[in-house]
């Protein structure tokens, strides 16, 4: 099983490509509940019927590949220690709700991480695909055949009327969730962000932090995606959503664009100073070090900093959560350890950036 | 703007809804949108699930208070997975399929809310299995393109649109004919 390398790297291969308008949007991704038509779902389904699912997943798709997208690996959670289905969680390669109900739960993985299939999770089969930056269109294009790919094999429950049947009523009819991953530090710091969420809540939308808990956007991180799933085509739901991402990103940039004219010196000194935390601190906590790379990335984009590549705040943020830095240790950590660890691999990839400078 | 529903307050609430193919645009004032189901009632807009269940636990209260009712719901058993409705109710989760079938009924006025208004799926048919499903609706397209062609009155849009439709069911019958042979 080559599962080393979904464990030993934090940005997914596909994430390293530069996505369209990706200074804001760092990912698009789209995602598709389906089920077996003559299976309960896995909410009531017995042993047996779980296992036989995982069976005919493996047997079909395990080492096969989907169009030009690298062979699939089949990942079985019970055959995973919890600090690895943590890191997949982390990655955003598996739920946590995989990861917990993981009895006979099974991911297909593909090897540059830009497919998952997620079996057994709430619904029998959640196939979602990611794709660099701003490209929902692109992705649902490909979602689509990744989902007729799996139907030639697969009977599907599906009602002319209710459409994809799914075991929650708030995936039914597409079983679509559409989103994307946004850095919006801008929209943060001037807070607008706050008035901008009721507004695109309104619109049928969800707005959350994709790190941290709750609400709070670690990393002023969000993930925007569509809410209704029912009688609205595919299409119509991925228009909307990008016509909120796209005023999202020109007010971002306007953000951005004022706080540069109004005050210069000041932006600079925030942004060079959460640098100078970074590159000295020898203890520090993952929401302080989100704030910081979020300064640092931001600094980039504005162009106070260019020695340091933008791939930082991707990497770093996964690279710095809980689970990821245990597994790059290579030991349990106690979370006073986990502080002093991180800052040190913080340091030391920062001074790997400057070395490649000289 | 001013609210559809009550024409006094100030509309706040603007989505589109689609039903039976149909678009319509809904301006609501928070208060109207409260009382149409269309927002949450905590005022959480995160938060489906909270919706859901408020919604669940709202039926499940009124069904205690109207006996007769209550009955009806207490019977519907899912014959496939075992799920009764008042089990539905409490989890807000189907157990199979053909739970979809047995609690149908019930089943509109909850995924008008949860799905602002709609009740009808509108995308994607399985490419496999779901040709038949997908020459329906198209014919169910065509038909409706052209009623509404007769009655703005655009003849020649119709004329095309009925050639269309014979065309395609004549192509059904003989597909038929054959799978008969
Ligand atoms: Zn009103
Ligand atoms: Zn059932």
């Amino acid at each position: 099983m080559s599962l080393e390398h979904f464990m030993s790297e934090a940005v997914s291969p596909w994430l390293k490509e530069d996505g369209p308008d990706s200074d804001i949007v760092m990912s698009s991704r789209i995602r598709l509940a389906r089920n077996f038509s003559a299976y309960p779902f896995p909410l009531i389904a017995g042993d047996e019927q779980m296992e036989h699912i995982l069976h005919i997943m493996l047997n079909i798709f395990d080492q096969r590949s989907f169009a030009d997208y690298k062979k699939l690996e089949f990942v079985k959670m019970s055959d995973l220690k919890a600090i690895e289905k943590q890191v997949l969680v982390e990655k955003h390669l598996i739920s946590p709700h995989l990861a917990d109900k993981s009895d006979y739960g099974a991911v297909l993985i593909s090897e540059n991480e830009q497919v998952s299939i997620m079996i057994n999770e709430e619904d029998h089969i959640r196939a979602q695909l990611y794709f660099p930056g701003f490209q929902l269109g692109g992705a649902l294009e490909q979602a689509f055949q990744l989902d007729d790919w799996l139907e030639e094999k697969v009977d599907y429950a599906f009602d002319e009327d209710r459409g994809y049947l799914t075991c929650c009523p708030t995936n039914v009819g597409t079983g679509l969730r559409a989103s994307v991953m946004m850095h919006l530090p801008a929209l943060a710091i001037t807070r607008k962000i706050n008035r901008l969420i009721p507004a695109i809540n309104q619109l049928g939308l969800a707005v959350r932090g994709i790190y941290g808990e709750g609400s709070e956007a670690l990393g002023n991180i969000f993930q925007i995606s569509n809410q209704i799933t029912l009688g609205r085509s595919e299409e119509d739901i991925i228009e909307d959503l990008k016509g909120v991402v796209e005023q999202l990103i020109e007010h971002e940039r306007q953000a951005r664009r004022v706080l540069v004219e109004q005050s210069p010196l000041e932006l600079e000194n925030r942004l060079f100073r959460s640098l100078g935390v970074l590159q000295h601190s020898r203890i520090i906590e993952s929401k302080e070090t989100a704030k910081c790379l979020s300064d640092v990335r931001l600094a980039i984009d504005l162009g106070f900093i260019n020695n340091i590549s933008k791939s930082i705040l991707n990497e770093l943020v996964v690279l710095t959560q809980p689970a990821f830095l245990q597994q790059y240790a290579k030991r349990r950590l106690s979370p006073n350890e986990r502080d002093v660890f991180r800052a040190s691999v913080i340091r030391e990839r920062l001074n790997m950036e400057q070395k490649e400078e000289l | 703007m001013e609210c559809q529903e009550c024409q006094e307050r100030q509309a706040t609430v603007h989505f589109t809804q689609v039903i039976n193919g149909e678009k319509m645009e809904v301006h609501l004032c928070q208060q109207c949108a409260k009382e149409k189901g269309y927002v949450s009632q905590d005022d959480d807009p995160y938060s489906l699930h909270h919706l859901l269940s408020g919604l669940f636990h709202q039926k499940a209260n009124t069904l205690s208070h109207s006996s007769q009712q209550a009955h009806s719901y207490q019977e519907l058993v899912c014959d496939k997975c075992g799920m009764t409705y008042p089990q539905f109710l409490k989890i807000g989760k189907f157990g199979c399929a053909h739970c979809y079938d047995t609690f149908s009924e019930h089943l509109d006025p909850l995924f008008r809310k949860v799905h602002s208004g709609n009740t009808t799926h509108e995308g994607k048919v399985p490419k496999r299995t779901g040709s038949d499903i997908h020459h329906r609706k198209q014919l169910r397209h065509l038909k409706l393109s052209l009623q509404q062609a007769i009655a703005a009155e655009a003849f020649e849009e119709a004329a095309r649109l009925r050639d269309q439709i014979k065309a395609m069911e004549k192509r059904t019958e003989e597909q038929e004919e054959g799978d008969k042979q």
